[in-house]
């Protein structure tokens, strides 16, 4: 790593980018070899070494308390205190600091917020944002954009840029190859635990990916015209609250029909999860409906919907999809345990389990050591796969996604696409949630964008990138439409380089 | 970068993608298997395949259940030497002059270390003089079945609250109330016992379906009330618990309840229509009730294992967001989890009064079992075998203390220690890892299966 170098660190889930950054930062102890900072070995037993050696880290899974506030998460750690001995923390300065720091590099936050209430979005905006009170000269950036809109992504890597500058380092760890290109002034990438290549930004993406899999990747979504059939899925007028009562989605409207993707894009926290939730009778609906195939669903419990014909890919994989300590085996019938062949009465059937397990192992490709390894020990596209092969091995009328690939590998990313598109053209009707703006314009037919509990507006695949990112930022369709025409014809298009290449 | 026609679109034929995917996938393994032969043992390939004996060995030294917890035994054995050597005064004054004479100390100690703890052994399992007394004829085969038959009586109603915890602790309930639950099953069972007049067998039936009944009502009530509050169980069933057993205390004293040739806080026997009938004839106490608790865990065995209740059990006990996504009603899994667990400690509640421990209620008639029972269902690391056995280990500790106390003069209370002591070695796991240096290998995840349910 040279001063002032942003370097990229590119690889596939499970290919040891995570592990090799937590022995950077101290959380871990190298087995063999060593660490040199200017030239010195170092030495780091935990955390406060690295942040001492200038070492500072955004990690993928946020490390924050959920019951403090902003300014306290971004004041633990290193307390200012005041009142000498007494020992008061001094919570107006780190609040004042906090609001200095988001406010010099354009992080929206409340400081007085609670964790636990915000959105996963700005949670990992908080990890950002605490990262950068600490002084440090370099700074490990852990898939930092997964959860940003192409908007602050492109404002994250104006902040990187500016640091840059400052002379400051930074490891940009990723598996997003259009920011990598953006951004990086070296390229280097890991495969199982071994770095296989460095690359310059300019290669293509195509060596970068094949480099980064081993094996030569399509990164498109490859699909053929949606053949729209009935409406499958209507959702009228729906009001849904969240955790903490606060109005969430706002008077939706939605429809999906057989045989078509709807893809509803939008900022996280903008009442996606809450919408999907709502349709799957995780959530009371507060007014409006929701009917499948003309029958009303909502006020059904979570069983009946998806008894009914409905497949859900619930955008937490971890804390909703997979119960970790199953085996993949007992994960793949989580929802269908009690159903024939599996279940009869009080019984289970485990060797139906099993062999069902075998072949939808087979079928979806799931890298398992065998059907009775516990999930957990799986990789993040592996578990993704138990899901979608789960929710996908029997009749739907309706499949709801939410989030599908993240977090997960381009070889699996490619694989479950694929999976969705084929759904579709069995005549399901998808609806796919997601932030990552790419996926819902690969995989959609028609695009609702959500902004503050509202379907703002409904467009085609092909509407450009800049207009549907000004719909997730709130602007009116019409408004929109006319600024991101302004700003193709004027050429100004500030550093959409990378947009340009995600759409390739 | 939207809609592209081409014919033949692998997308249309997922399966075969999925195949031609690790077809190729499985290539580049083998290709790096080739080039990298260090990269083998990662990928499960070429590694020799290890002799029986030597898996044995390392397994054995690898910090697995079956080690730490024998380990941790040995560990409390030592502890428990040493407390009785320090408890010893006349032992402990050879201490004084041990540069001197050190033969005195070491000498005085063995004797009574191993003195007490073959009491304990003959108490609990075999006592040889018996079976030489019974081969010369000089006493009867009964016995030389003695100490089993007292073991057994002990462990008949610790299985069945330790099967009560555990159960609860798969489906993410931390049970304290095996206690009061098997309270209100010892009364239902008793009063069932001793004011119905009904013919032997259908009364013991009544007799134990009250028990159970009792306990499942016990076990309800904090469960409905986590259900719909969300009140914390471990509170709800330990305040459930001073509740039973003040209740307890009262009702003994009733008119139609109290025995009315006593004055004392003692209830009318139950009738012998109603009482569980003993295996091994008159002289021996050991009765059915070991049979129902073998049974018992058969059927627990089932329930968690073999059975759509238990797999939602499990998946709300591990992950209760994924279960509710996948459809399961976590609040109707809870009040089921606790009416089974509180059914389950009400028939060790009954087996207390049923059995030949005691045929009347009295305030202490439950002794410890729902206590006992958590540090039994944490023994037998919650899987209901284990519970089965980390019982039947109590129960000896039980049977062999009461021989301690009489022929050794050691307390009875040592037992207790001892008990409390294996159970803390073994919930710590690490601690005994570095006592005997034990390679890491599960002990991490042993820790965590423990702390699941706060």
């Amino acid at each position: 790593m040279e001063p002032g170098e942003i370097h990229a660190l590119l690889g596939e889930n499970g290919a040891g980018k995570s592990t090799l950054m937590n022995v950077l930062y101290g959380l871990y102890q190298p087995d063999e070899g060593e660490i040199l900072v200017d030239g010195e070995p170092l030495k780091l037993r935990g955390p406060s070494d690295a942040i001492g050696a200038g070492i500072g880290m955004v990690h993928q899974h946020f490390m924050l308390v959920p019951v403090f506030t902003v300014a306290e998460n971004i004041m633990l750690g290193a307390e200012q205190v005041r009142g000498g001995i007494a020992g008061f923390l001094d919570r107006r300065r780190a609040r004042r600091e906090v609001t200095e720091v988001s406010e010099r590099y354009g992080l929206r936050i409340d400081p007085d917020a609670v964790i636990e209430d915000l959105p996963v979005g700005i949670q990992q905006r908080v990890e950002i944002v605490k990262a950068l009170t600490r002084d440090v000269d370099l700074l490990i950036l852990d898939e930092p954009t997964a959860v940003l809109t192409p908007q602050e992504t492109e404002e994250l890597l104006t902040v990187m840029r500016s640091l840059k500058a400052a002379g400051k380092s930074i490891v940009f760890i990723t598996h997003k190859l259009g920011e990598v290109k953006a951004i990086a002034d070296r390229i280097t990438v890991i495969r199982r635990g071994k770095v296989v290549g460095t690359a310059s930004p300019e290669a293509s993406r195509d060596e970068l990916a094949a480099l980064m899999v081993g094996r030569s990747v399509r990164l498109t979504v490859e699909k053929a015209p949606a053949t729209p059939g009935r409406p499958v899925l209507e959702v009228s007028g729906l009001v849904v609250d969240d955790d903490r009562q606060v109005r969430a989605v706002d008077g939706v409207d939605l429809t999906v029909h057989a045989g078509e993707v709807l893809g509803v894009a939008g900022v996280q926290g903008n009442g996606q999860t809450e919408l999907i939730e709502a349709i799957m009778g995780l959530r009371p609906a507060l007014a409006g409906s929701v009917t499948l195939d003309g029958e009303r669903i909502d006020g059904w419990s979570t069983k009946k919907v998806l008894r009914a014909g409905v497949g859900y890919v619930p955008e937490d994989r971890s804390v909703d999809g997979l119960v970790k300590e199953f085996s993949v085996a007992e994960n793949l019938v989580l929802d269908m345990y009690d159903r024939p062949p599996f279940g009869g009465g009080l019984a289970l059937r485990p060797d139906a389990i099993a062999e069902s397990a075998k072949e939808r192992i087979a079928q979806f490709d799931v890298r398992t050591p065998s059907a009775e390894a516990p999930v957990g020990t799986l990789s993040g596209g592996n578990q993704q796969k138990v899901i979608v092969a789960r929710e996908l091995s029997r009749p739907l009328k309706l499949f709801i996604a939410a989030q599908p690939t993240r977090g997960v590998d381009v070889g699996s990313i490619e694989f479950i696409h694929g999976r969705v598109i084929h759904e579709r053209d069995v005549g399901t009707a998808v609806l796919v949630v997601s932030s990552e703006l790419d996926e819902v314009i690969g995989l959609a037919d028609r695009i609702a964008v959500m902004y503050r509990g509202r379907i703002i507006g409904v467009v085609g695949p092909d509407t450009p990138r800049e207009q549907i990112g000004l719909l997730m930022a709130g602007v009116s369709p019409e408004v929109a439409a006319e600024q991101a025409g302004d700003a193709s014809e004027s050429g100004t298009a500030s550093a959409d380089a990378p947009r340009n290449e995600d759409e390739a | 970068m939207s809609e592209r026609q081409r014919s033949g679109s692998p997308d249309k034929d997922p399966a075969s993608e999925a195949q031609a995917a690790q077809d190729s996938l499985g290539n580049t393994e083998r290709a790096e298997d080739a080039t990298t032969p260090e990269a083998a043992p990662a990928t499960g390939g070429t590694e020799p395949k290890p002799t029986l004996g030597r898996l044995f060995l390392e397994n054995l030294w690898a910090a697995n259940t079956v080690t730490v917890t024998v380990l941790s035994l040995v560990l409390a054995i030592v502890v428990g030497a040493i407390l009785m050597i320090i408890s010893d005064p006349d032992v402990l004054s050879t201490y004084s002059y041990i540069t001197a004479r050190p033969s005195d100390a070491l000498n005085s100690s063995w004797t009574l270390v191993s003195e007490a703890y073959a009491n304990l052994f003959k108490g609990a399992i075999f006592d040889p003089e018996a079976f030489s007394g019974w081969l010369d004829g000089s006493n009867g085969w009964q016995a030389v079945l003695a100490p089993i038959s007292e073991t057994l009586t002990y462990t008949a109603p610790l299985v069945f609250t330790g099967l009560s915890v555990a159960l609860a602790f798969r489906g993410g309930l931390f049970n304290i109330g095996a206690q009061g639950q098997a309270t209100i099953g010892v009364v239902l069972a008793a009063l069932a016992g001793f004011l119905l007049p009904l013919p032997p067998g259908l009364h013991l039936l009544v007799a134990l379906l009250a028990g159970a009944l009792g306990g499942a009502i016990w076990g309800f009530i904090p469960g409905i009330l986590k259900a719909r509050t969300g009140a914390h169980e471990v509170i709800n069933t330990i305040m459930l618990n001073y509740i039973a057993t003040y209740f307890l205390t009262w009702l003994i004293v009733q008119n139609g309840v109290q025995d009315p040739n006593r004055t004392d806080a003692i209830s009318r026997p139950v009738d012998p229509s109603a009482q569980l009938p003993r295996l091994l004839g008159d002289n021996l106490r050991v009765h059915a009730g070991i049979l129902l608790a073998v049974l018992a865990t058969w059927a627990v065995a089932w329930l968690l294992n073999r059975s759509t209740l238990g797999f939602e059990l499990r998946a709300v006990g591990a992950n209760p967001d994924a279960a509710r996504t996948a459809g399961i009603s976590v609040t109707r899994t809870y009040v089921l989890i606790m009416v089974f667990a509180g059914l389950l400690a009400g028939l060790g509640g009954s087996n207390m009064v049923l059995g030949s421990t005691a045929s009347a209620l009295t305030p202490l008639v439950v002794a410890q079992i729902g206590f006992d029972g958590i540090l039994v269902a944490l023994l037998g690391r919650v899987k209901p075998w284990g519970v089965a056995l980390a019982a039947l280990l109590f129960g000896a500790l039980q049977a062999g203390g009461n021989r301690m106390q009489s022929y050794s003069g050691i307390s009875l209370e040592l037992v207790t220690v001892l008990q409390a002591l294996i159970v803390i070695f073994i919930a710590a796991p690490a601690l005994v890892k570095a006592i005997f240096q034990l390679r890491a290998a599960r002990a991490a995840r042993l820790q965590t299966s423990l702390a699941k349910g706060w």
